[in-house]
């Protein structure tokens, strides 16, 4: 008798599930789009490209180990990472961390006068053009965020405009054991 | 003033569906003749106040009343008239808009053809489908409104999505919605039934045509979406197995089960507690449709507004209705005894199997879809379950489901005595199997996979197997009825379905080139020469337009144009493929983007047997619409009040 | 509503412009086929609505481009499914991997088979046990 229950019992439960996962998007603690990186805790992903202000100069990856650093993925041809410039060129100030940044598919020029006009505030400008180096880091959507130890491990990672906000509450916390993983 | 009107319109709907509601339940349950009167009345009210609501939707758009948001949203000056009328259901809250138009037409039709229906037993069809229209009117009047104002009006609208700015499109949702739409149909006779605490084959006879018309519709909405995906999508893929489509299929799946399922508990007045459980399930799978896709719960290229308020609002209504009914049916599935036997090999059991199949089907359909949701909320990790999943899961009930169907069609009913016929079957089981070998040598120049022998063997024994009848009755001059006949073709249309997808599936050819003008390459034995390049200007794009000559053997086979465009409005570059269509074959041409030194990509294919997936569909719902005609279900002048003996059948006018 | 129209335009740019391949990957049918075969199993990360075989975004040809180079220098299928996991997760696979958390996911074909085949034996051996002959003959 009690097995005529089961199809009611299943769809409640179902439903059930449903109730959760629309809450927790809700709240913002559940993005169905949002991919969690799984470079976390892994060691960074080393490079050697061309430096977009100084073409000749090569950017290698390992020249930054032993500080931590950030790295911020970006395009002219991105309209959230204009957005996100000002917060870039705070934490510049603020951070005390370099911040390199990663040129992603980008007309040199248009980058060099993007910089020119709206300020640099990078340490550094690697030019990736064959996108390789994007997807050794798995990077899938200007403007993406990383923070990188001092020993080369990847920290957090950020995808869309970074703020100060969300410095302090993704990325600051690691850097309270001096920046080591 | 006049979007306020339509507004307007949708309160007085909704009071009338709640007054539709409570007269018919609470009249068929207190025996109020009086309140049951009224319900056919409120009916027709809901409709006309509906049909108002939908009207001042649609004059918003052809005249262009950019001061409605959604008129702005999906609209523009230089949108074709055709699109603007085709726009009211172009997004969100204007696609609600039609489920309740669609919703109230079907009431209507129900209480227009069905005064031979014991009258609280209809009255609680009507009052479940007003208690339906209720909800939808609800969240549409409270959460997506498609009248609300834009202060101040904009001067040009953003334009249709122009992906929608197609015929075969702008039908595509109509029918489906019906298809939807019509689940609630069957939902409502079964609730009647499970809440007068009677069923019979007589209630079977009843709810069969209403669950077949929608059916209809489903296959027809399905059928087009796949092949506007087909032509509009300029990759020449028909079925991706996106939420948005198994929204669609998972019903489709279920409600045949549940016509199957009719048809034993019409005629044997068994497996009643499954019939009802199906047409639930049928009903169920349309609302977790809808809630999956406006929820913004799942990653979908057709997902609409994801909103989870919204979301969380359909989720109510899913819940009341449906754990509503499934309650309903735990406390009456159990008092639903029947007496009959059937032999283990007899029509009965084939049908028993083929619903246990079919559920198979929308069941892994339905964990696949979902366990990517379940893993991501309780944060398990993120997977993705697409085509290569969905495509070999599907083969596992498909397989064996074609096979026996070309059997199961000819077995009686009680005691499956194939007898002559067994002989007959044997024979055009090999004839399918010698065609499939001389279609796989024709294309691939050998037996190639067994999978697709197997299956194109099947597709040719189910198209013979099922002409077997209507040939013979018509050999000796008799009519098959209309019943009968239909769904003779229904199975004759799924033979050719699976032709077309076997063909497709296992002898496609796919080629990326970049060409210049003047160049040619060759694919499938046919070649394709770019004759030349040049402008073209529609009514709201602007295009590049390529020429494709292609020729067999020296033969000019046809010459394609295929553009690339850009809507002037939205900016956004679309394909618009070039196909020669044939009768075994379609070609297909779709420019890509200028890769410099004059020359352009293109993606050529070669899809063998495409069109029979289709064309399949279509003869399927002709099936189901010859099937409906069936004398059986005419409406009778003579009213058999409470006449609902299982004998009735029998009756055959 | 502005994020209604994001999601739109989302939804637009997932289906427009047509995503190909300049040329042909590879000239012997083998690796050519495992190549299709690999772009129609790997999702476009960026849009995630098409396999990265029909997407139109940059990202999508990179990766094309990537299992091209990857095929062309011998590499097996697990050292391409671990390449693209180790970089996008799991979420990057259409065919989900074996592990689990998705045993239920593969087993359910099997399993859900059996369970409504055999319901559905259950019943019929039940039905052929009783009388069949209970009801008049109905015309067919």
């Amino acid at each position: 008798m009690w097995r005529y229950f089961a199809p009611a019992v299943a769809f409640l439960a179902l439903g059930g599930l449903f109730a959760y996962a629309l809450m927790r998007i809700d709240q913002g603690k559940l993005d169905i789009r949002e991919i969690q990186s799984p470079l976390i805790g892994k060691a960074a992903p080393a490079f050697v490209l061309p430096s977009l202000t100084d073409p000749p100069h090569q950017i290698d990856s390992h020249a930054l180990a032993g500080k931590p650093y950030i790295l911020n993925v970006w395009g002219t041809w991105c309209g959230e990472c204009r957005a996100e410039h000002p917060a870039l060129m705070a934490l510049a100030r603020t951070s005390g961390l370099p911040i390199i940044g990663l040129d992603w598919k980008d007309e040199h020029s248009d980058a060099r006068a993007y910089l020119a006009q709206l300020g640099n505030p990078y340490a550094e400008v690697a030019a990736d053009d064959v996108g390789r180096t994007a997807i050794d880091w798995g990077v899938y959507g200007a403007p993406e965020t990383f923070l990188v130890s001092a020993d080369g491990i990847v920290l957090a990672k950020h995808i869309g405009a970074i703020s100060e906000a969300v410095w302090e509450k993704k990325f600051a916390p690691h850097l309270k054991n001096g920046g080591r993983s | 003033m006049i979007p306020e009107l339509g507004t307007l319109a949708m309160v007085l709907a909704l009071l009338l569906a709640a007054a539709q509601a409570f007269f018919g339940l609470a009249g068929a349950q207190l025996n109020r003749q009086s309140w049951m009167a009224v319900v056919p009345a409120a009916v027709a009210g809901v409709w006309v106040f509906v049909v108002l609501a939908f009207g001042v939707l649609a004059y918003s758009f052809i005249v262009h009343d950019f001061s409605v948001s959604y008129v702005a949203t999906n609209s523009n000056l230089e949108l074709p008239l055709l699109y603007r009328f085709a726009a009211v259901w172009g997004a969100h809250e204007g696609s609600l808009l039609l489920w309740i138009l669609l919703l109230s037409t079907w009431a209507l039709l129900v209480a227009a053809l069905s005064g031979q229906l014991p009258i609280a037993f209809r009255a609680r069809v009507l009052g479940v489908l007003g208690l339906i229209g209720v909800g939808f009117l609800l969240f549409t009047l409270f959460t997506s409104s498609p009248f609300t104002r834009l202060m101040p009006a904009a001067a040009d609208g953003a334009d249709l999505n122009p992906l929608l700015q197609d015929p075969a499109l702008a039908a595509h949702p109509p029918m489906l919605y019906m298809g939807y739409v019509g689940t609630s149909v069957a939902f409502a006779f079964a609730v009647a039934a499970m809440l007068s605490g009677k069923l019979d084959a007589g209630w079977a006879r009843w709810t069969r045509p209403w669950t077949v018309a929608s059916w209809m519709f489903l296959t027809v909405g399905i059928a087009l979406g796949s092949w506007w995906a087909y032509y509009v999508l300029g990759w020449g893929g028909w079925w991706f197995w996106d939420p948005v489509e198994n929204a669609s299929f998972m019903p489709w799946l279920a409600t045949t089960a549940l016509i199957h399922s009719l048809a034993v508990t019409e005629k044997r007045g068994l497996f009643k507690s499954w019939t009802l459980l199906l047409a639930i399930f049928a009903f169920s799978l349309s609302l977790l449709g809808t809630f999956l896709v406006r929820s913004g719960v799942l990653v979908s290229v057709h997902a609409f507004a994801s909103d989870p308020s919204r979301g969380l609002f359909i989720l109510a209504l899913l819940i009341f209705f449906i754990v509503g009914s499934l309650t309903l049916y735990a406390v009456r599935a159990p008092t639903l005894k029947s007496e009959g036997g059937f032999e283990l090999v007899s029509r009965e059991s084939f049908l028993l199997l083929n619903n246990a199949l079919l559920i198979t089907a929308a069941g892994l359909i339905l964990v696949g879809e979902l366990w990517p949701l379940l893993m991501d909320a309780f944060d398990l990790g993120k997977i993705s379950v697409g085509p290569p999943y969905f495509n070999m899961v599907f083969m596992v009930p498909g397989v064996p489901l074609v096979v026996l169907l070309g059997i199961g069609m000819h077995a009686a009913w009680r005691r499956a005595l194939l007898g002559s016929r067994k002989r007959q079957l044997l024979i055009l089981g090999g004839g399918g199997r010698a065609l499939a070998r001389r279609v796989a040598f024709a294309f691939f120049g050998g037996p190639g996979m067994p999978l697709t022998i197997v299956c194109l063997a099947a597709g040719f024994f189910v198209m013979a197997s099922a002409l077997i009848e209507p040939i013979e009755q018509w050999r000796k001059g008799q009519q098959l009825p209309r019943a009968a006949l239909g769904m003779a073709i229904a199975h004759f249309g799924v033979g050719v379905w699976l032709l077309g997808v076997t063909g497709v599936c296992s002898y496609k050819v796919e080629k990326d080139v970049s060409l210049a003008p003047g160049e040619s390459t060759e694919i499938a034995g046919y070649t394709f020469k770019f004759l030349e390049m040049h402008k073209v200007q529609g009514p709201n794009y602007d295009a590049d337009e390529a020429r494709i000559l292609i020729t067999k053997g020296g033969k000019t086979v046809a010459e394609l144009p295929t553009q690339k465009r850009t809507y002037r409005v939205n900016r956004n570059p679309m394909t618009h493929a070039g196909i020669s269509v044939g009768p075994t074959r379609d070609l297909f041409v779709a420019l890509g983007e200028n890769v410099g030194g004059g020359k352009w990509s293109m993606r050529l294919q070669y899809k063998p047997f495409i069109r029979y997936i289709w064309l399949g569909a279509v003869i399927m719902a002709l099936g189901g619409l010859t099937a409906i005609l069936d004398r059986r279900y005419r409406v009778r002048r003579t009213a058999e009040a409470g006449a609902f003996e299982p004998g009735a059948a029998r009756k055959a006018v | 509503m502005r994020r209604w129209l994001a999601v739109l335009v989302l939804g637009l740019a997932s289906a427009t412009a047509l995503a190909i391949d300049t040329e042909v990957a590879f000239p012997d049918a083998a690796r050519q086929q495992r190549y299709d075969r690999w772009i129609h199993e790997l999702r476009c990360v960026q849009c995630q609505n098409a396999a990265i075989a029909d997407s139109p975004v940059g990202l999508a040809s990179d990766l094309r481009r990537q299992v091209k180079e990857m095929i062309a220098s011998g590499q097996s299928d697990d050292e391409i499914r671990r390449f693209m996991t180790e970089r996008y997760g799991d979420f990057v696979l259409y065919d989900p991997p074996l592990k689990p958390r998705t045993y239920f996911l593969w087993a359910a074909p099997a399993l859900f088979l059996l369970i409504t085949v055999g319901v559905a034996a259950r019943v019929i051996v039940r039905r052929s046990k009783g009388p069949i002959d209970s009801d008049p003959e109905e015309p067919a």
